[in-house]
């Protein structure tokens, strides 16, 4: 899923500041299982947004909605009429995308979208996937080194690693991991395969037409 | 008079390594390489060294190389796409620097512009297949070279580092993606380096030790706790620790470990970590003082 995070109070009140009547638009996929834009997160916003109000003596009505997907024209489009006069989108970077192409009025994120990734506990996510568009994963034991390697290495640890750590100290070495499994799951050959550097004209696909299939990259 | 005719000649070979200023004023750089001159085969030229950005490795050896050192060009691929590296080797073998050591790089987070954003278009093991390339006539995209370069290609491997098996495989892939010789990161441990000998020693390569000098007890510490795949053992530390004068300590802490090592391995190369000084010494006391005219 997309994992995203809230951003500071400040930096919302300021992009809705001078804005009457907003509409803040929840989204129930990956942002409400990132907690961070489902029902319950827009309504704890739209408090601290009250208070936030109340504090400063401005005024500003605020308006509580919660879409299945803002990144499906078919769920956003009983958006299009309302009394507001913005949106403060509690979605991921594609939902304040579509929602800004339909509304008509100015759109802003509450949210900042982090990476595509899995649960890993509780409000805690693994980042596993950066899109590049030419999955390595089959020769990685399932764990991507463009996104999990600080430096996006696709031949082996870098000397940075320090007792199976990332030189950033952040997280444990990927290529340290996908050794191991590559090990355990009798593959440990793989390793010896020189990766030739990624083929970037995949990351510039900016739009995709399933009717015109993927012969060409 | 030069890296490859000490490999060339089966002469244990020298280097040690100079930092370009941050700035444009390379007097003090020339300066340490005088300190050294006659001592080493070569000098290697960090590239924006720990991702401090500083001026650049070629321009560097460029200064070098008019004042008639051996220098090997440092590259990294934190900072620059395939495009960049290839030219700025194309640019480098220009101007007659012949030696290359690939390397991926620190990743900019742990430098001086830790916001900028890391490039690694590729990274040691393609940028070595990369030079190779470059080496052949021809470039990255498969292009024919109007004049070539004839790099001595090396690399760099860590005999101590934690877990060591993926380090080990990845210094065969290194070999296979066409590196000639090594520099290791550095090394205390006499066994230990002998252990990753034997097993280097199956591949056609050359490799050259890699020293720090220690000048404290504090020094040795701090490395153990910052640099990975650095460990310097407790009787080091112990000896320094105890020693009224710890930098002639350490000086015969390195002699003795280059002697125990020597015949194990190509050469040394000593990285003075700003104690350049110190190097014809540690040399003397190694008795390495002949052969070598930078």
């Amino acid at each position: 899923m997309i994992v995203v995070r809230q951003k500071p109070l400040d930096e919302i009140c300021a992009m809705i500041a001078g804005h009457r009547r907003v509409l803040l638009v929840g989204c129930n996929t990956c942002a409400a299982v990132s907690l961070a834009g489902g029902e319950t997160e827009v309504d704890t916003l739209l408090q601290l947004l009250r208070l936030t109000n109340k504090r400063h003596g401005t005024f500003c009505e605020l308006t509580p909605a919660v879409l299945q997907r803002q990144c499906e024209p078919e769920y956003i489009d009983c958006l299009q009429e309302g009394d507001y006069d913005a949106v403060l989108s509690l979605g991921c970077g594609a939902g304040v995308a579509l929602l800004a192409s339909t509304v008509g009025k100015p759109v802003y994120p509450a949210l900042d979208t982090l990476f595509i990734g899995s649960a890993k506990g509780l409000a805690r996510w693994q980042a596993e996937c950066s899109a590049c568009g030419q999955c390595v994963l089959g020769m990685t034991a399932g764990i991507c080194p463009i996104t999990r390697c600080a430096k996006g290495i696709l031949n082996g640890p870098c000397g940075g690693v320090s007792d199976g750590t990332c030189e950033l100290g952040d997280r444990p070495c990927a290529w340290v991991e996908i050794y191991e499994r590559l090990d355990s799951l009798g593959c440990a050959e793989n390793f010896d395969t020189i990766l030739a550097p990624k083929d970037n004209t995949t990351r510039q696909i900016c739009e995709w037409d399933m009717s015109e299939g993927c012969d060409e990259k | 008079m030069s890296l490859s005719d000490a490999f060339g000649a089966g002469r244990f070979a020298i280097t040690s390594e100079v930092g370009p200023p941050k700035g444009t004023n390379v007097a003090e750089m020339l300066a340490t390489a005088e300190m050294l001159r006659g001592r080493v085969d070569a000098l290697n030229v960090t590239d924006n060294q720990a991702a401090v950005m500083r001026l650049s490795t070629l321009a560097a050896c460029v200064h070098l190389k008019n004042a008639g050192f051996d220098p090997v060009l440092q590259v990294t691929c934190r900072d620059r796409n395939r495009l960049a590296l290839q030219s700025d080797l194309l640019g480098a073998a220009s101007f007659g620097i012949t030696n290359v050591l690939a390397l991926t790089g620190d990743h900019v987070s742990v430098g001086d512009h830790p916001s900028a954003r890391a490039v690694f278009d590729l990274e040691s093991v393609q940028l070595l297949e990369v030079i190779r390339l470059l080496n052949a006539g021809a470039d990255a995209a498969g292009k024919e070279l109007h004049g070539s370069p004839e790099f001595l290609v090396g690399a760099v491997v860590t005999p101590e580092a934690r877990p060591l098996r993926p380090q080990m495989a990845k210094f065969g892939k290194k070999v296979s993606a066409g590196a000639s010789f090594f520099q290791t990161q550095a090394v205390y441990d006499s066994e230990s380096f002998k252990r990753f000998m034997e097993y280097a020693h199956q591949f056609d390569v050359k490799v050259m030790v890699g020293v720090v000098v220690l000048r404290s007890a504090g020094m040795a510490r701090f490395m153990n706790k910052n640099i990975p795949g650095i460990l310097v053992p407790d009787p080091i530390i112990a000896a320094l620790e105890s020693s009224s004068d710890p930098q002639a300590t350490g000086i015969e802490l390195t002699a003795r470990f280059v002697d125990e090592v020597r015949d194990y391995c190509d050469g040394v190369h000593i990285m003075a970590v700003g104690a350049e000084h110190l190097v014809p010494a540690v040399l003397d006391a190694a008795g390495l003082t002949e052969g070598c005219i930078a």
